[in-house]
């Protein structure tokens, strides 16, 4: 268990150390920091100076190493458009985009995976077709025009929710929420479900396929045959089959939430990091954009981590260092 | 065959609906099986044996469907029954054990959870007695240290062993018959003898009656009190075990004879069978096995034969042994 | 000339296969391939059956500018679907649309599935640390999402290119960007197939008369994998359509001078609210349906070609 615990924390290290030298590479070789920092009329010895006292005059690997004892320490460096610590810019938008993520992965997975069990095992009712049929066309609806279609339905003609913004948010020092107050539970409604939309269908017809394909095994026909009943086949033996490997790619799903919380965010000007990252994009906001990725990257690794420990539970082949085989 | 029989199959006919017709995968099939008695079931692979022993069962797999005949067992009808009725059946009067032993056993639940479960579907025992239940069984079916592996998970126990296990499930609910499905062919050659003992001697002990699928002629010869021979879906013959052997009559079976090496016997060569075996679209009119029988005349062109005696219980479908037709 | 009526062989063959049978089975499915063919077909063809040149300053009136459709009040007939903020026939915008998007996805889906393919044969096939590195580099690149990575490359793109060359080659940038997102699903299964047949004993044989293993994995693995490649290729043309709509929707795909479906959306989003609908929706239903064609006519393959499912 610790040995699993701890290999698994060296890949993610990797992993992380990886992306930080892609995000280090874009921060020192595409905007140049100097020029970004610095007025116009700056002379070339003030940008010396200047390229001295960043460290920039070091040699490259020298850098990264600083770069990355930064990051460890938290400090990711100057907003070029915002003139703030990227820190700080981060930390006041990650409450946004989290409560949105979590209300959306909430609800894809609530509505998603009994979707999906239904329709692995009555699949030839009317009903499961209709939700299929559905649940295409759900792929095919980009999360932008639905979260337009959603605006201009529920709140420029109905006028229920808002189409914009967190309404009122408590801040709780180090925090900011939405769930405390009821404009900021009613602003949530109309985002997550955009948000959770897509990942929903996806988990449903996951969760479908990995179904059809459990109940093809010989073990569920194994059941049967020793005359178990139908639920204690398909919600014992078949579901639990089915949930060993949805585990993983929900988790992915959940983590791409964040990333797709970007398009979300634009449509409904939700001040999260999403927001903040796509104007860094559309600015050349290097070191914006080089900490977003680190952000994702560890929320990426933090996830799957949790994954690999919740598989560890599930499925005791993984456990196989509690007993060897035993003979014939 | 002195009293009533167990199970009677009468006639059974199982389809499979295609684009290009209707495939007949079981054709008239008719057998009786005795209280305690062994039915070694042979024949090629998509003879249509292993279609007879799900039919049985009642978990032929869409869209497969019995189209014709009766299955009766204690007199009673099963093969009409909801499937509520039939899965009662299923596990205590009727076991099945299966070919690959790797793939028969849920991979997540442990093996004691698999045994009470069966025995708690079948009968009123309290977790304790069905726990109890569970240990007595394992010990019959020679798992050794049976109170330290019952809580041990399928893919802790060998090949042998998980079909030992899958032999345990079988017998939970005291069944009076074993439909069994190949249940040698995945194992290795030195443990396939030891389960065949196995399962003779359970079944002696128990008087359970097995219908034993196999293409295996010696396991058959080992085991078996009577054989049906199934070709193309219809049985070519069927007989006392040593009758068969000793003296088959059709054909078909006396090419699946010469096929088995003898000791003591002065053969220079095997003889094969020219040909193969027609595919379910191509079955010829007339005797199915017309195209390659040596002896074949103009009315096994014309007319399918009807199983005929040629001696004490035992009988074959052949027109050679018809009445007045006695040259070839 | 019997001959000449009979199909050749190969057609016949195909009009006789099982998948063959499957479509036509499927109505859904007949629909979708040809609501898909005649998109294709009428964005291929669009600059010369487009009513009007959109692309041509020139051609637009700007007193035509929110002419709402032709059924409603105050419609024009010479203009089908009514007009956008700067006079442009939506119809015709419509079909050039289609037509940047369909580029884009065609050029994108390509060039991940070539990489991915090739990858994919190299990693199955060379093995050992060059196998090692292209896999984990896949699993870290299967850890973001599409959408991210290409928003990181457009970003990136932009730092590199100057300014006033941006436009020419954002087309480039997004193609490029969008394809080198989606490699990895090609890259497993290619790379699954290749580690089966590598040790089959006709490759081991092949090795022994002097032939060059590369050359048969190719030979044998490729269509082998055909299948599968063109099940992911479908369903990921279908991706990167949205793909290409959402970074052109986010304003980072393809410039606004020649606008994909996604960027006409982004651009009639801001008169929504003021009620001009048409340069919304209809931009946007044209891409749900084109995207729906594709994923139909993908998940129909992925079935067909599953014989499990049969």
């Amino acid at each position: 268990m610790i040995a699993f615990v701890i290999r698994r924390l060296l890949q993610s290290l990797i992993v992380m150390l990886v992306v930080g030298f892609v995000a280090f590479s874009m921060f020192n070789f595409l905007g140049d920091p100097i020029n970004n920092m610095v007025g116009q009329d700056a002379t070339e010895e003030d940008r010396e100076n200047l390229r001295v006292a960043l460290g920039l005059d070091k040699p490259f690997y020298v850098q990264f190493l600083v770069y990355l004892s930064n990051a460890v320490q938290g400090n990711f460096g100057t907003s070029y458009r915002l003139g703030m610590p990227v820190v700080d810019a981060l930390a006041d938008r990650l409450p946004a985009t989290l409560e949105l993520v979590f209300c959306a992965a909430g609800l894809a997975l609530l509505v998603g995976v009994p979707l999906g069990v239904y329709t692995g095992l009555h699949r030839d009712r009317w009903l499961s077709k209709v939700f299929l049929t559905l649940s295409l066309v759900g792929i095919s609806l980009p999360t932008f025009l639905i979260g337009i279609l959603l605006i201009l339905f529920f709140a420029v003609q109905l006028g229920w929710l808002p189409s914009f913004g967190r309404g009122d948010v408590v801040d709780l020092g180090f925090w900011s929420t939405g769930f405390l107050t009821a404009s900021g539970l009613k602003a949530l409604i109309l985002p997550s479900v955009t948000l959770a939309l897509f990942q929903l269908t996806l988990v449903m017809r996951l969760v479908r396929a990995e179904m059809l394909e459990v109940l093809r095994t010989d073990y569920i026909k194994f059941a049967r045959a020793r005359g178990l009943s139908n639920r204690a086949v398909h919600f014992g033996h078949a579901l639990g089959n089915t949930l060993v490997p949805v585990i993983t790619i929900t988790g992915l799903q959940i983590g791409s939430l964040i990333a797709f919380a970007i398009v979300t965010e634009t449509v409904f000007q939700w001040p999260g990091m999403g927001l903040l990252f796509l104007q860094a994009v559309q600015f050349v906001d290097i070191p914006i954009m080089s900490s977003y990725l680190i952000l994702i990257a560890f929320f990426f690794v933090a996830i799957n981590l949790v994954v690999d420990l919740l598989y560890y539970f599930v499925d005791p082949r993984l456990r196989a260092d509690r007993a060897v085989a035993g003979g014939h | 065959m002195q009293n009533a029989p167990l199970l009677r199959v009468e006639d059974l006919k199982v389809e499979f609906p295609t684009r290009r017709g209707r495939l007949v995968a079981v054709d008239g099939v008719s057998f009786d099986i005795a209280p305690g008695e062994v039915l070694g079931v042979v024949g090629e692979s998509g003879a249509g044996k292993s279609m007879t022993g799900s039919a049985i069962i009642g978990l032929l797999e869409p869209p497969g469907r019995i189209a014709g005949g009766s299955i009766s067992l204690d007199g009673r009808r099963i093969d009409n029954l909801p499937y509520e009725e039939m899965r009662k059946i299923r596990g205590k009067h009727i076991g099945a054990i299966f070919q690959d032993p790797l793939t028969s056993l849920n991979p997540l639940y442990s093996v004691g959870k698999q045994l009470v479960e069966t025995i708690e579907t079948h009968s009123d025992l309290s977790p304790t007695q069905a726990r109890e239940r569970a240990l007595a069984l394992l010990r019959e079916v020679g798992i050794p240290a049976p109170e330290r592996r019952i809580d041990q998970y399928p893919h802790q126990f060998s090949g042998g062993m998980r079909q030992r296990v899958v032999i345990a499930l079988a017998l939970c609910a005291n069944p009076r018959l074993i439909v069994a499905d190949e249940p040698t062919t995945a194992l290795d050659v030195s443990i396939q003898a030891q389960i065949i003992a196995l399962l003779k001697r359970l079944c002696r002990e128990h008087g359970t009656a097995v219908m034993l699928v196999t293409h295996d002629m010696g396991v058959i010869a080992e085991t078996a009190d009577r054989v049906a021979v199934m070709y193309a879906g219809r049985v070519a013959e069927i007989g006392p075990v040593r009758d068969v052997i000793k003296n088959p009559k059709h054909p078909y079976t006396v090419g699946l004879m010469g096929s088995i090496p003898r000791i003591g016997r002065d053969e220079e060569r095997l003889t094969q069978i020219e040909g193969s075996m027609p595919r379910l679209t191509e079955i010829p009119t007339g005797c199915a096995f017309n195209p390659r029988c040596p002896l074949v005349f103009d009315r096994c062109l014309r007319d399918r034969p009807d199983l005929i005696d040629v001696g004490p219980f035992h009988r074959v479908s052949c027109w050679k042994y018809a009445e007045g037709v006695g040259h070839a | 000339m019997a001959d000449v009526t009979a199909p050749p062989g190969a057609l016949r063959r195909f009009v006789d296969s099982d998948v063959f049978y499957s479509f036509r089975q499927s109505k859904v499915t007949v629909v979708a391939a040809i609501v898909t063919a005649i998109i294709v077909i009428g964005a291929f063809l669009g600059p010369w059956i487009a009513p009007h040149d959109t692309y041509d300053v020139r051609s637009l009136n700007l007193l035509d500018a929110f002419t709402p459709p032709v059924w409603s009040e105050g419609g024009n007939p010479s203009y089908l679907l009514g007009t956008d903020d700067q006079g442009r026939d939506v119809f015709s915008t419509i079909l050039l649309g289609a037509r940047v998007s369909l580029l884009v996805g065609f050029a994108a889906t390509l060039f991940a599935m070539i990489l991915g393919v090739l990858l994919g044969l190299i990693s199955g096939y060379v093995g050992g640390t060059t196998d090692a590195v292209i896999m984990r580099i896949a699993d870290i690149k299967l850890s973001f999402p599409a959408i991210l990575i290409a928003l990181l490359i457009d970003g990136v793109a932009r730092g590199i290119i100057p300014r006033d060359m941006h436009d020419d080659l954002a087309l480039y940038v997004v193609i490029f960007a969008i394809g080198i997102s989606n490699w990895v699903a090609y890259a497993r299964t290619v790379r699954g197939s290749t580690l089966v047949e590598k040790n089959k004993e006709y490759v081991q044989a092949a090795r022994i008369i002097g032939l060059h293993p590369f050359t048969i994995m190719i030979r044998h693995v490729l269509p082998n994998v055909l299948g599968p490649v063109l099940v992911i290729g479908t369903l990921g043309l279908a991706g990167a359509i949205l793909a290409e709509a959402t970074l052109s929707f986010l304003g980072v795909g393809v410039p606004p001078t020649r606008p994909s479906l996604g960027t006409l959306i982004r651009v009639g989003n801001n008169f929504l609210f003021s009620g001009e609908w048409w340069m919304t929706i209809f931009p946007g239903v044209m891409l749900v349906i084109l995207v729906l064609a594709v994923n139909l006519l993908g998940d129909w393959l992925r079935d067909a070609l599953n014989p499990k499912l049969r």
